[in-house]
C-alpha cells in the first residue's frame, strides 16, 4: 500500500480509537495531525475499504463540491451514508459540515450530501474571501476560554431541526456549531488554529460509543 | 480579541489550506468556469487569455476586464482568482474591490515594475505568487504572499520547468533542514531571504504557506507527478481548454491529483482523453519569451 506522505499522522503505535479522515481534498493532514497528537490511530480515507474498522470519521475543510464528486466517483459516498445511519461518529468542519447536513442551500446543480445532521446549511454564507474572519467564539459545551474560530468562506447553519442542538452562535445569532448524538459540525476550522478541544470533544463521543458497543472486561 | 478580524494572515493562508489536494483551472469565459466547477475544480483563475494565447498573440498582457471577472464570480460557487501584473498594486486594488478570492501577482502578465513586487500586507484579499526557487518564494512570503506556486513555464504544455522548480524548492528546503543554526545565517544570505523565514523553514521542514505547482501541466500524469514531487495541489492553465475534450480532461486531472500515488487510477482516467494541448518545448523558446524569468 502506497503511503499518502503520512509522516505527519502521529505515532503508529497509538492506543486510542481508530479514526478516519476523509482525504479526497482539503486540509485532511491538519486533522490527521491533531487526531494523532490526541492519541488516535489515524486512517486516511479515499476508498470504501478504508472505512472498515473505523470508530469515527472526520470530514475536513476544503471544497464540498469536489469532495462530493470524488466520494461518489470512487464509491465512498454510499457506504459512508450507511455507516452514518448506523451511528458512526462523524465530525465535519466547514465543507465537512456541509457534507453531513440533511439540507443544503446555495449548492451547485447536482450537488449531493451524505446527510445525518438535522440542519439546513447555507454554503459560503459570509460571502467572498474578503469576508472570511477569525473571532473568539463562546462554546458553552467546551467551557472557558472561548474557542478562537477561523471562518474561511464558511457555511452557517440556517435552521436547526428538532434532533440537533446548537453548540455555538455568532453575536448576531447565526449558528456555527451543532451536534446531534455522535455527529458534530462546525462552520470554522479548529484544525488550523491549534485549539484541540473540539477534536477532544469528538474523540470523547468516539470512545464512549466504542466502549458501549464492546464493554471492556 | 472579541471582534471579528478579516484579512489576517491566518485567514489569508487558511483559504490556501482549504484548496490543498485540488486543481485550480484557468478559464476565460463563464461557460468555461461552469465546466471547471462541474469537473471538480477547487477554484478557477479568471482571465481574458490563457497563457498559450498570450504567448501566441504577444503584446502587453494586463489584468482582465472587470466585467469578465464579475461574470465568472457570478457563475460559480467555488473561489475565483484573478491575475495582476507584477508590481501593479493598482490592478491589485481593483481586484480586491471586485471581491476576488485570491490575487495572483503573475509573471504570465507583463510586469508593471521591474524592481518592486506589490506590498501584499496591505490587502485583505490574499495573494499567490510564483517562484522558481526557495529564495524567491521566501521573498514573496516576506512581502505578504499567502500562497506560493512554483512557476514552471506557462502556456507550453511542457512540464519540465514545473518539475525543475518544484524539485529546486523542495531540495533547498531539505538542505536547510540539515543545517546547523549558525549555517543558516549564510544560507539566508545566499538565498537572499529574511533570516527569520529561513529559520522557520529549517525548523518546520516546509514553507510557511501552501505550495502549489503551475506552468506546463497538461495531463493527469503531469498533475500526479507534481503531487508526488511534493506539491500541495496544481494549477492547470492552458492545458484544459486548449485540449480536445476539456470536460473529460479536467475531471481526469482532478481525480489524478487526489489519487496521485495510485498509478491504476491515473491509467484509468488517462484513457481516451483525446488530444492534449499542442505543446511547445521550452528549449525551443527564445529567452525573452520565457515567462518564468519574470520576477526575481
Amino acid at each position: 500500500m502506497v503511503t499518502l506522505r503520512d509522516e505527519s499522522l502521529g505515532a503508529t503505535d497509538a492506543t486510542g480509537p481508530t479514526v478516519g479522515v476523509l482525504a479526497l481534498q482539503g486540509d485532511f493532514r491538519e486533522h490527521a495531525r491533531v487526531l494523532g497528537e490526541l492519541g488516535a490511530k489515524v486512517v486516511l480515507v479515499r476508498r470504501p475499504e478504508d472505512l472498515e474498522g473505523l470508530e469515527g470519521l472526520v470530514i475536513p475543510g476544503g471544497e464540498s463540491t469536489v469532495m462530493d464528486k470524488l466520494s461518489r466517483a470512487f464509491g465512498v459516498a454510499e457506504p459512508l451514508k450507511r455507516r452514518i445511519a448506523e451511528g458512526l461518529p462523524v465530525y465535519g468542519t466547514c465543507a465537512g459540515l456541509i457534507m453531513i447536513a440533511d439540507t443544503l442551500l446555495d449548492t451547485i446543480e447536482g450537488q449531493q450530501n451524505l446527510g445525518g445532521l438535522d440542519v439546513v446549511v447555507r454554503r459560503n454564507a459570509f460571502g467572498s474571501q474578503n469576508q472570511s474572519f477569525e473571532t473568539d467564539l463562546p462554546v458553552p459545551a467546551l467551557g472557558e476560554p472561548p474557542v478562537h474560530a477561523v471562518f474561511i468562506r464558511g457555511p452557517v447553519v440556517e435552521s436547526v431541526g428538532e434532533k440537533a442542538t446548537p453548540l455555538a452562535s455568532l453575536p448576531d445569532g447565526r449558528v456555527v456549531a451543532v451536534e446531534q448524538g455522535d455527529l458534530v459540525g462546525t462552520s470554522f476550522h479548529p484544525e488550523i488554529q491549534g485549539d484541540h478541544r473540539f477534536h477532544e470533544y469528538f474523540l470523547g463521543k468516539v470512545r464512549a460509543r466504542a466502549s458501549a458497543a464492546s464493554p471492556t472486561p | 480579541m472579541s471582534t471579528a478580524q478579516t484579512g489576517s494572515s491566518r485567514v489569508k493562508r487558511g483559504l490556501a489550506e482549504m484548496l490543498k489536494g485540488g486543481v485550480i483551472m484557468d478559464v476565460v469565459t463563464p461557460e468555461q468556469a461552469r465546466i471547471a466547477e462541474d469537473a471538480g475544480a477547487v477554484a478557477v483563475m479568471a482571465l481574458e487569455r490563457v497563457p498559450a494565447d498570450i504567448r501566441a498573440q504577444g503584446g502587453v498582457a494586463r489584468m482582465s476586464d472587470p466585467d469578465l471577472i464579475e461574470a465568472i464570480i457570478a457563475e460559480v460557487s467555488i473561489p475565483v482568482m484573478a491575475k495582476a501584473r507584477i508590481g501593479h498594486f493598482v490592478e491589485a486594488q481593483v481586484l480586491q474591490a471586485l471581491d476576488v478570492d485570491y490575487i495572483d501577482e503573475s509573471e504570465v502578465l507583463s510586469p508593471a515594475d521591474y524592481v518592486n513586487h506589490i506590498d501584499k500586507w496591505g490587502f485583505d484579499t490574499p495573494f499567490v505568487c510564483g517562484a522558481t526557487n526557495l529564495g524567491e518564494a521566501l521573498r514573496r512570503i516576506n512581502e505578504g504572499a499567502a500562497m506560493i506556486r512554483s512557476k514552471g513555464e506557462a502556456g507550453t504544455g511542457d512540464v519540465s520547468e514545473a518539475t525543475k522548480h518544484i524539485r529546486k524548492i523542495t531540495s533547498e528546503i531539505n538542505q536547510l533542514k540539515s543545517m546547523t543554526r549558525d549555517e543558516l545565517y549564510v544560507a539566508a544570505k545566499e538565498l537572499q531571504a529574511p533570516y527569520e523565514l529561513v529559520l522557520e523553514v529549517a525548523e518546520t521542514g516546509k514553507l510557511p504557506v501552501v505550495l502549489f505547482t503551475a506552468g506546463g501541466v497538461a495531463t493527469p500524469a503531469d498533475a500526479a507527478m507534481m503531487m508526488q514531487l511534493g506539491a500541495d495541489g496544481v494549477f492547470v492553465g492552458s492545458g484544459i481548454f486548449k485540449s480536445g475534450n476539456p470536460e473529460q480532461r479536467a475531471a481526469a486531472i482532478v481525480k489524478a491529483t487526489t489519487f496521485y500515488d495510485d498509478p491504476k487510477v491515473i491509467a484509468e482516467v488517462s484513457r481516451g482523453l483525446g488530444e492534449a494541448m499542442v505543446g511547445i518545448n521550452v528549449g525551443d523558446l527564445p529567452a525573452p519569451h520565457r515567462l518564468a524569468e519574470r520576477g526575481w
